[in-house]
């Protein structure tokens, strides 16, 4: 219970935005009172988006429905109040074809982490991953969790474009490409799973709070 | 139906925006300038969001396959309709089988922009997505076919509200938004925006800050829908370090290790890792819409009171604009424009 004490600063984003951004470091606690402050904001009638940001919050809002002075009382007069339950996010499970032309960069990681790639890909597998915001594209998912010895830095020169659905690491980063994009994280491999459909009811198939497993589907090297 | 017979540069679908679905990393995208697709949307008797077509850089060619009507926002690139002149802001009724022409860079009568919105009446019909017609260019959905327009093109036309003799209705116009900022035009060129400090300005050195408000900013050819690249002074901050993914809204000015900003704008991912000097407020947006490519903006420090209230004014016009057209026997968009961000 260490982070209630640590209220959220506060600053304009324009005139229709606020963003509460909470002190270093991010954690898991400290997000899951992000996702708590966004789900109560939603229920504010100004408040029309909110958009949790990696140990941070930015609410859009309306302005003349409500002063920003107003709004920030409001943030502030919430958060020692959040209720953390209803927050346990699913377990989704994304079966990974590793390595091969799906995971062109497997050996790189290896490489750089002095593992062998099926122990890459092992341990990558084994770990649970939560997901703490979507950005960047339509889908894609910012996750903690990744093994620190997995780690590998971005290769040096970005593809041009990634296939979609390719699982990658980037730096202290796992992640899925929603979409075809530029993307220089190192590809491990690749899922089946539509990470981005506009036309279900559920657009993306990860939400913020959702706990991540990789599911070992098969393996080249 | 329409018919794309030359699209220019970058045409698309666009209608007010897809909200409401940045948490999940979707970019509101949307016309650009939200202001001129609206008055073109109401010229035409459509409701503020129908979706209309982003043009840009002139340069295309559209036919008509029924009878119909049309109203440009923004530049209008010399338009014409079988050869007779367009202007921006203006209804026009439009034969079955006429086309319209917009010329190519510098065909317009000296207000240099960059992009037009041609609204048609009945609006564009294609699939709402997300609850949104706009094309999401980079993410390759809604719009037609979730890409620019190509030639060959067929777009269906929703239905009108306009009856017989209102889309037979000669010619008619507006007064389009004013450029001057408090009725003080710049001598030059010069586009002016009102920009609020953002929330990690403090982080820039002071003569940073100076030249972020003092100096001329240059918007680079290397701008499109996703953000406006300036060049001028290099913006340096006191310490560098990491910042962590954060929302970003079109108007943020973000600073990338180069130290030239980039104003992001509609189709900008939801989140950015740069720091935010400022924001430009919602009332200037579609400014930058039109700003043209080598064109010259200044920046001037503003903050919320201001902000809103250019806001509000900028919805009494629009509501004087409601007003008149009801006077003139036009049916009213009784939609007042939905809250972008």
């Amino acid at each position: 219970m260490t982070s209630v004490s640590s209220l959220p600063r506060l600053h304009a984003l324009g005139e229709a935005a606020l963003l509460c951004e909470l002190p270093a470091p991010a954690t898991l606690v400290q997000q899951q009172r992000i996702w708590a402050l966004a789900n109560e904001a939603l229920q504010w009638p100004a408040v029309h988006e909110a958009l949790p940001g990696m140990n941070n919050l930015t609410l859009l809002f309306d302005p003349t429905q409500i002063d920003a002075s107003e709004l920030e009382m409001q943030v502030l007069a919430a958060w020692p109040q959040l209720t953390m339950a209803a927050l346990e996010g699913r377990t989704i499970e994304i079966p990974v074809a590793y390595g091969g032309e799906h995971g062109p960069d497997l050996a790189d990681v290896a490489a750089h982490t002095g593992l062998p790639p099926e122990e890459v890909v092992r341990r990558h597998a084994a770990a649970e991953y939560v997901v703490y915001l979507l950005g960047f594209l339509p889908g894609f998912a910012f996750m903690g969790g990744l093994p620190p010895e997995l780690a590998t830095p971005r290769r040096a020169e970005p593809r041009v474009a990634v296939p979609a659905r390719s699982v990658g690491i980037g730096g202290a980063q796992t992640g899925v490409y929603p979409l075809v994009s530029p993307g220089g994280w190192q590809l491990i491999g690749r899922t089946p799973l539509a990470m981005f459909d506009p036309a279900a009811d559920e657009p993306t198939l990860l939400r913020p709070g959702d706990r991540v497993r990789f599911v070992v589907e098969s393996v080249q090297t | 139906m329409i018919v794309v017979l030359r699209p220019g540069m970058l045409a698309s679908v666009q209608d007010l925006g897809r909200h409401g679905h940045r948490g999940r990393g979707i970019c509101p995208g949307g016309a650009l300038d939200a202001l001129a697709l609206t008055l073109a949307n109401r010229l035409v008797g459509n409701a503020d969001g129908a979706a209309g077509l982003e043009l840009t850089m002139g340069g295309c060619e559209i036919r008509f396959e029924a009878e119909t009507r049309i109203a440009i926002g923004g530049d209008d690139f010399g338009a014409r309709l079988d050869g007779m002149p367009l202007w921006p802001y203006w209804s026009t009724p439009v034969a079955a089988g006429q086309r319209l022409v917009l010329g190519g860079a510098n065909a317009g009568d000296g207000k240099k922009g960059v992009r037009s919105w041609l609204a048609v009446a009945g609006g564009v019909d294609v699939p709402p997505v997300l609850g949104s017609r706009s094309t999401d260019l980079k993410a390759g959905f809604g719009g037609h076919q979730g890409r620019a327009l190509k030639k060959g093109d067929r777009l269906p036309l929703g239905q009108s509200s306009l009856d017989t003799a209102q889309r037979a209705r000669r010619a008619f116009g507006l007064r389009g938004p004013d450029w001057a900022v408090d009725g003080q035009a710049e001598a030059d060129d010069t586009i002016v925006l009102r920009v609020m400090p953002g929330p990690e300005c403090a982080l820039f050195t002071d003569a940073s800050v100076a030249a972020l408000w003092g100096e001329p900013w240059r918007v680079t050819p290397q701008s499109n829908r996703m953000g406006s690249r300036l060049e001028g002074p290099v913006l340096e901050r006191r310490r560098v370090g990491d910042m962590l993914s954060s929302g970003v809204i079109p108007g943020t000015i973000q600073v990338p290790p180069s130290g030239q900003p980039i104003i992001l704008m509609g189709d900008a991912q939801t989140t950015g890792g740069y720091p935010r000097i400022g924001v430009v407020i919602r009332a200037d947006l579609w400014k930058l819409a039109q700003a043209p490519l080598g064109g010259m903006l200044r920046l001037a420090k503003t903050d919320a009171a201001e902000a809103v209230e250019a806001w509000d004014s900028q919805q009494r016009y629009l509501a004087q604009v409601s007003q008149g057209l009801a006077a003139s026997g036009w049916p009213a968009a009784a939609v007042h424009r939905a809250t972008p961000d």
